[in-house]
């Protein structure tokens, strides 16, 4: 795409051991010490318009929260670069921009239980100068109101709120920057339903209101479905399916992804239908040993000679639409 | 979904309120909660935080621990009252006729000791000893599971399992004495979905293959539906609605149930607003008066002041004054 408004560009991030003093006598004397090096994100690329949202789908331990920090720079990519508006996002190892911003699953853990919540919200804007000190109140105020709260909620401390209300503030919060992006790891993962759905409404309304641009990080097809235009599906480090959110729901072009979609129970509203579950063999593969070849092979009903020796490169398989699986295109079921 | 009327239920709880006698108040986490399981069949009970589906299912064990106790109420199992059991006898029955599994493996198996060593306890416990009686039902249980090689898998530790692993190996050991009923709180909530599907698929097939009663505890929808023969939706310590799953949930009779059914992403069009419950939970320490879920139905007007009785029409039942209708099957 040209109007990349959101550049991830060949982004890998590994995780070595810390290797102790210690580690390293035993390792010289012949013992076997564990150095393997985890990729947690390998070479991965992305593009996101402004704008649109682009739902980021997989497991615990595909590196999808991983990836995520790396693009709010959080965290600094082992290799490549990201880059919002043509502004890098890190460099030299340090966050640059204040056009992203993040927001974390569990709102019991991401706010400052000693500061009361308008200091909270007020801190970031104080410290870039997008306000003032005598008019942090009415700053906080307004974002407070943005996300559905009272503006004297200010003065309150995050006890008090329940877990939806802290979700709202941790937004709030992240909206007071006056980002372009926002990063959403998994923000309605840890909330009840029907406070999910509030937040889902949310995210909907800023959208609308604020266009702005969001990677949506879920293990949720359901809640992706709903609010992302586009959707990548990683598996161990890598993205494996590629394209927009309705199309590869309904045709995906990934044995992952058709299996992922066939594991989530629907809802049955018929008398005495057997529901049978078509569960993916095996499990996860330790990101430390990868398989070689596709990481899926060990997993997947297709696999063949080929899975096993060739790593399958991500490329277009119709409009739009990348898939790393050598067998790709697949006819619509 | 069997069971008639000849035989009498395997479990019946009548009345059952559980309170948490706090410095705060009383708080009425389950308060007046009846439903009866019959042997082989599943019943979903569904609720968000805080509305006593896992207090429900603590209470059925006798697990529930100070400040909160059993207020009042029958859990008849089996013919015998658990409610009234002394401690001693109640040890004897949990974990061999009536098991549970919790929702978090990691912190519900020791972690200091193998699961062989677990499972040898377990059943040393309620009177099965020996070498290799211990061994050989272990190793049945584990195979049963789904966990490959499950005879050198005996001397391994719970953190050398994956979570799917461990929460495997947390049902093999609440099945290591054929319970009658099991009790499955949450057991899918914190694992992948790839998994939770390979979990669902064990329990359908277990429940078939042993007659063993289950009741699933959980705020999904979708698991219940398609795993439950009956479902028990509460709110605030109280069952609002009961029925049969799928007629339930195709046709709900009480708001909240059609509220919950409404939040749900995977039933709106994409990018549209989802039909939203306003409001939270209430607090238990502060409920209203009458119907708790009336500040945030839109259903709600001067009589809901008043709790509402649960009416029972044919198979369902519905604590509501003003239920939706029903639609006519066509």
């Amino acid at each position: 795409m040209t109007d990349a408004f959101l550049n991830i560009e060949n982004v890998s991030r590994r995780f070595a051991p810390r290797v102790s003093f210690g580690d390293r006598i035993a390792a010289k004397l012949g013992q076997k010490v564990d150095t393997r090096i985890t990729h947690a994100v390998d070479g991965v690329s992305l593009t996101v318009a402004k704008g649109e949202a682009l739902g980021l789908v997989g497991e615990s331990g595909c590196g999808k929260s991983t990836l995520g920090r790396v693009v709010a720079g959080i965290l600094a990519p082992s290799a490549g670069a990201t880059s919002v508006a043509g502004e890098p996002v890190m460099s030299g190892g340090h966050k640059t921009t204040t056009r992203v911003q993040m927001i974390f699953q569990d709102p019991y853990a991401s706010l400052d239980p000693r500061m009361q919540v308008g200091d909270t919200i007020a801190e970031g804007p104080l410290a870039h100068g997008l306000t003032t000190k005598a008019q942090a109140r009415d700053y906080v105020g307004k974002w407070l109101t943005t996300v559905g709260l009272d503006p004297a909620f200010a003065s309150r401390y995050p006890h008090q709120f329940s877990g939806g209300q802290r979700q709202r503030i941790a937004i709030a919060r992240a909206l007071a920057m006056q980002p372009d992006m926002l990063v959403c790891d998994e923000p309605v993962a840890s909330l009840d339903v029907s406070i999910q759905a509030q937040i889902i409404n949310l995210f909907l309304k800023l959208r609308r209101e604020l266009n702005l641009t969001m990677l949506f990080i879920s293990h949720d097809l359901g809640v992706v479905r709903h609010l992302c235009d586009r959707v990548a599906i990683m598996y161990l480090g890598r993205i494996v399916e590629l394209g927009e959110t309705q199309a590869v729901y309904a045709a995906p072009q990934h044995p992952y992804t058709q299996a992922l979609l066939d594991s989530v129970p629907k809802l049955v509203l018929d008398d005495g239908v057997t529901t049978s579950f078509k569960p993916i063999a095996g499990e996860l593969p330790s990101p430390l040993s990868p398989p070689a070849g596709c990481h899926f092979h060990l997993r997947c009903p297709l696999a063949a000679e080929r899975c096993r020796e060739e790593r399958p490169l991500l490329r277009e398989v119709g409009t739009a639409r990348l898939s790393a699986c050598h067998f790709a295109p697949f006819a619509p079921a | 979904m069997s069971g008639g009327a000849a035989t009498a239920p395997l479990l019946e709880v009548e009345d059952l309120a559980t309170h948490f006698f706090t410095r705060a108040g009383v708080v009425k986490a389950v308060d007046g909660v009846s439903f009866r399981l019959s042997k082989g069949e599943v019943m979903g009970l569904v609720g968000e935080s805080g509305s006593g589906k896992s207090v429900t299912g603590f209470s059925l064990l006798g697990l529930v621990d100070p400040p909160g106790r059993i207020a009042s109420g029958a859990v008849r199992f089996e013919g015998q009252d658990l409610v009234s059991m002394r401690p001693s006898q109640l040890r004897r029955l949990r974990g061999k006729r009536i098991a549970m599994v919790f929702q978090d493996p990691a912190t519900t198996l020791n972690p200091v000791i193998t699961i062989g060593e677990q499972m040898r306890m377990a059943l040393e416990a309620h009177g099965v000893t020996g070498e290799q009686a211990t061994r050989a039902r272990s190793v049945a249980v584990l195979t049963r599971v789904g966990i490959p090689d499950a005879a050198r898998r005996l001397g391994a530790y719970p953190h050398e399992f994956s979570g799917g692993m461990r929460q495997r190996v947390a049902i093999a050991i609440a099945l290591l004495h054929d319970p009658a009923l099991l009790i499955a709180d949450e057991p899918t909530t914190a694992l992948d979905v790839s998994i939770q599907a390979q979990i669902l698929a064990e329990m359908k097939a277990l429940v078939a293959d042993l007659g063993m009663a289950l009741i699933w505890i959980s705020h999904d929808l979708a698991t219940v539906s398609s795993l439950a023969d009956k479902i028990a939706v509460m709110y605030a310590g109280r069952i609002v609605e009961a029925g049969p799953t799928a007629a339930v949930l195709r046709n709900p009779r009480h708001p909240y149930t059609r509220g919950l059914l409404d939040s749900l992403p995977a039933r709106a069009d994409p990018g549209r607003d989802l039909v939203q419950i306003p409001g939270s939970t209430p607090s238990l320490l502060s409920l209203p008066p009458g119907c708790a879920f009336a500040p945030r139905c839109p259903r709600a007007d001067a009589a809901c002041q008043v709790m509402p009785e649960l009416v029972t029409e044919r198979l369902r039942q519905h604590r509501c004054h003003h239920p939706l209708g029903l639609e006519v099957a066509t």
